[in-house]
C-alpha cells in the first residue's frame, strides 16, 4: 500500500490529532483498532496462559486459505475467513488430544490450509494476486463503515462469552487435570476458547492483516504476566498495552511512509525485551552481590 | 503443460528432458532428505512451533535483503540463525519458550511487513511484489545455478553435523533430565539443533517457500513417527517419505500446471491424514502408555 504524499506533523498535540482523525477512513481505522486491541487483549491473555501462541498464529495463517476461497467464489471475504477460521479450530481441536501431540495437530491443519489457500489464490484471477498482501499484511485504509459494525459485533459477543467463560477457563488453563476432576468441561472450554480465537483473528485480519495479529494476542498479554501473577491485573494491563500499541503505531504510521503493522509490533517487541531485561538486571545485580559478599 | 501418456517410463525421461526439472529433481530430493532428518527430531522434541516461526523469519530475512540490495540467501540465512538462537536462549521450558517463541515472532513478522513495504515501493509499479510472493511460496523450477552450489554444500554440513550429534541428541530429546546427570550437554545440544533446524529452513524457504516449508519438515517425519515407534526406521521412513512427496509433487506439478508447492504440502498433508487413519482404524503400531 503506498501513500502518494505523507503529512508532516506540526508537533502541536492538538492540531496533530485533529489532522489525524479529520478522515473518516482514520475514524474507521481508530474504532477498529481499538476494538480489536480489547478483544486481543483479553483473548491473549488466556492464549499465553494455555501455551497456545502456536494455535494463535496457525488460525491467523489459516484466515489466508479462508479470504483466498471467499475471493474465488465470489463471497465477501470476511464469510470465507470466518469458515475456515472455525474449520481450522474444529481440526485443531479432533486431532490434538493431548497436549503433547498438540503442536503436529496445529502443524498439519497449518499447512493443509496454506496450501489450499496458495491454490486458491493460483486458481483465481492474476489481478486478485495483488491483494494477496493485503490479506497478508492488513490494509488499514479499506475498513468501511460495515466492517466496523461487524467487528464491533465480533468483539461484542468476545467480550460477553469471556465473562461467561472466564473463571472456569482460568481453572481449566492452569491446572486441566484438577480442574477436569472439580468436573470443569476442560475439553469443551478448550474447543470454545479456539473458536472464540478464530472469530477474532478473522474480524482483526482487516486491519493488521493475516501475519500480525498476533502481535496484538501474544505480546501485551506477555508482557502483562511479566508484570503481575495476578489474574485481573494482568489482563487489565494486556488490555492496555494493546491499547497503547495501536493508537501510537496508528498515529506514527498516520505520519510517516511505513505500514502501521510494523510500528505496532516494534512498539510492542521493545516495550516487552525492556521489561524482560528490567526484570532480569536487578535478580543478576543480587546475585553478583551475593557471590562477591561470599566471597 | 503437456499432457502425460500414463507410460511410466516414457513420462519420466520425458519430464527429465529438461534441465530446470533436472536440477528441480537434484536440489529437491536433497531438501527433503535432509528435512525429514530434521523433522524426526522437529516432532520429538515438540518445537514444531519454533519451526514454523522460523520459516517466517526467513521471508523476512529474504525480502530484508532484497530492500537492502544484498544477496538474499545470505541474509536469509544470518536471521534464521541468529533467531534461533535468541529463541533456544530465551526459553527452555515448554511455557515460557512457547511465549519467547511468539514475541520474536511477532515482531519479526512487523519488521518483514516493513521489509515488504520498502520493497514495493522501490519496484513502483504494478505487479512488482511478486518476487514477494515467491518467497512466500517458494519457486523450486526458478532456482538460479549459482545457488545449487549453496544448497548442496548447506546440505552436507546439515547432514554431517546432524550424523555426529544424532545419538546424544536423541538422548537428550527423549529424557533430558536423565540425559543432564549422565553427562549429556543437553542444552548446548539443543542450541545446536536450533541452528541446523535454522540452516534447514533457510534452505527449504527455496524450494517450497517460507510459509510451506512446514509441509517438508513436520509432516513427513510426523507421518513416520505414526508408522512406527523405532527412532532408527522413524527417522529413515521420514526422509523417505519427504523424498517421495517432493518428486511425486514435482511430477504432478510438472503435468498439472499447478504450482509446485502446493503439490508437495498437499501429498504431505495426505500422507499425514492417511497414517492417522490407518492407525485409528486399523490398529497400527501399539499405542505407547502416554499417548
Amino acid at each position: 500500500m503506498l501513500m502518494a504524499d505523507v503529512i508532516a506533523p506540526s508537533w502541536d498535540l492538538l492540531a496533530d490529532l485533529q489532522l489525524l482523525f479529520a478522515l473518516h477512513f482514520m475514524r474507521n481505522a481508530y474504532l477498529a483498532g481499538t476494538l480489536v486491541a480489547i478483544a486481543a487483549g483479553l483473548m491473549g491473555y488466556f492464549m499465553v496462559l494455555r501455551a497456545e501462541s502456536f494455535a494463535g498464529h496457525s488460525l491467523a495463517n489459516v484466515g489466508f486459505a479462508g479470504a483466498a476461497g471467499a475471493a474465488l467464489v465470489g463471497l465477501p471475504a470476511l464469510a470465507g475467513l470466518f469458515t475456515a477460521g472455525i474449520l481450522a479450530a474444529l481440526g485443531i481441536h479432533l486431532l490434538g488430544r493431548s497436549r503433547q501431540r498438540n503442536d503436529v495437530a496445529v502443524g498439519a491443519v497449518f499447512t493443509a490450509a496454506l496450501a489450499l489457500g496458495y491454490l486458491f489464490i493460483h486458481l483465481a484471477t492474476s489481478e486478485y494476486a495483488a491483494n494477496i498482501y493485503n490479506t497478508l499484511f492488513g490494509n488499514i485504509v479499506g475498513i468501511s463503515d460495515g466492517d466496523v459494525t461487524v467487528i464491533a459485533w465480533t468483539c461484542l459477543l468476545i467480550v460477553a462469552a469471556l465473562a461467561v467463560l472466564g473463571r472456569p477457563l482460568l481453572f481449566a488453563s492452569l491446572d486441566p487435570d484438577v480442574a477436569a476432576a472439580r468436573g470443569v468441561p476442560v475439553r469443551w472450554l478448550a474447543l470454545a476458547y479456539l473458536i472464540l480465537l478464530a472469530l477474532l483473528v478473522a474480524v482483526a485480519v482487516q486491519i493488521v492483516g493475516v501475519l500480525l495479529i498476533f502481535a496484538l494476542l501474544v505480546t501485551p498479554a506477555a508482557i502483562g504476566q511479566q508484570l503481575s501473577a495476578r489474574p485481573a491485573v494482568a489482563l487489565a494491563l494486556a488490555v492496555a498495552l494493546a491499547l497503547i500499541f495501536v493508537w501510537l503505531g496508528l498515529a506514527v504510521a498516520y505520519f510517516t511512509p511505513y505500514p502501521a503493522g510494523f510500528y505496532i509490533t516494534t512498539l510492542a517487541f521493545a516495550t516487552y525485551a525492556a521489561v524482560r531485561v528490567s526484570r532480569l538486571l536487578p535478580q543478576r545485580i543480587r546475585a553478583l552481590a551475593a557471590w562477591r559478599g561470599a566471597a | 503443460m503437456s499432457s502425460p501418456s500414463f507410460n511410466i517410463w516414457q513420462d519420466v525421461t520425458r519430464m527429465l528432458q529438461y534441465d530446470f526439472m533436472r536440477q528441480a529433481f537434484m536440489i529437491g530430493g536433497m531438501l527433503s532428505l535432509v528435512a525429514g532428518f530434521i523433522g524426526y527430531f522437529v516432532v520429538l522434541r515438540h518445537q514444531a512451533f519454533a519451526g514454523e516461526s522460523l520459516s517466517d523469519v526467513a521471508f523476512t530475512g529474504a525480502i530484508g535483503g532484497a530492500a537492502l540490495g544484498i544477496n538474499p540467501l545470505l541474509t536469509l540465512l544470518v536471521t534464521t540463525i541468529a533467531v534461533a538462537l535468541g529463541m533456544g536462549g530465551l526459553g527452555e521450558r515448554l511455557r515460557g519458550r512457547d511465549v519467547a517463541i511468539g514475541t520474536m515472532l511477532a515482531w519479526v513478522l512487523g519488521l518483514g511487513a516493513l521489509f515488504l513495504h520498502i520493497y514495493s515501493a522501490r519496484g513502483s509499479g504494478s505487479g512488482t511484489g511478486f518476487s514477494g510472493v515467491s518467497i512466500l511460496f517458494g519457486n523450486i523450477l526458478g532456482i538460479p545455478a549459482a545457488q545449487t552450489a549453496t544448497i548442496v554444500w548447506v546440505s552436507v554440513l546439515t547432514l554431517a553435523i546432524l550424523a555426529v550429534v544424532a545419538r546424544p541428541l536423541l538422548f537428550a530429546s527423549l529424557d533430558p533430565a536423565v540425559a543432564a546427570v549422565r553427562g549429556v550437554p543437553v542444552r548446548a545440544l539443543g542450541l545446536l539443533f536450533m541452528v541446523l533446524l535454522a540452516l534447514t529452513v533457510s534452505e527449504a524457504t527455496l524450494a517450497v517457500g517460507a510459509l510451506l516449508v512446514f509441509a517438508l519438515v513436520l509432516l513427513p517425519a510426523a507421518t513416520a513417527q505414526q508408522l512406527t515407534m523405532r527412532p532408527y526406521r522413524a527417522l529413515l521412513l521420514g526422509a523417505g517419505i519427504a523424498l517421495a512427496c517432493m518428486w511425486l509433487g514435482l511430477t504432478l506439478g510438472f503435468y498439472s500446471g499447478l504450482p509446485t508447492s502446493v503439490c508437495v504440502s498437499g501429498l504431505a498433508c495426505l500422507g499425514y491424514a492417511a497414517a492417522l487413519l490407518w492407525r485409528r482404524y486399523a490398529g497400527g503400531v501399539v499405542k505407547s502408555a502416554s499417548m
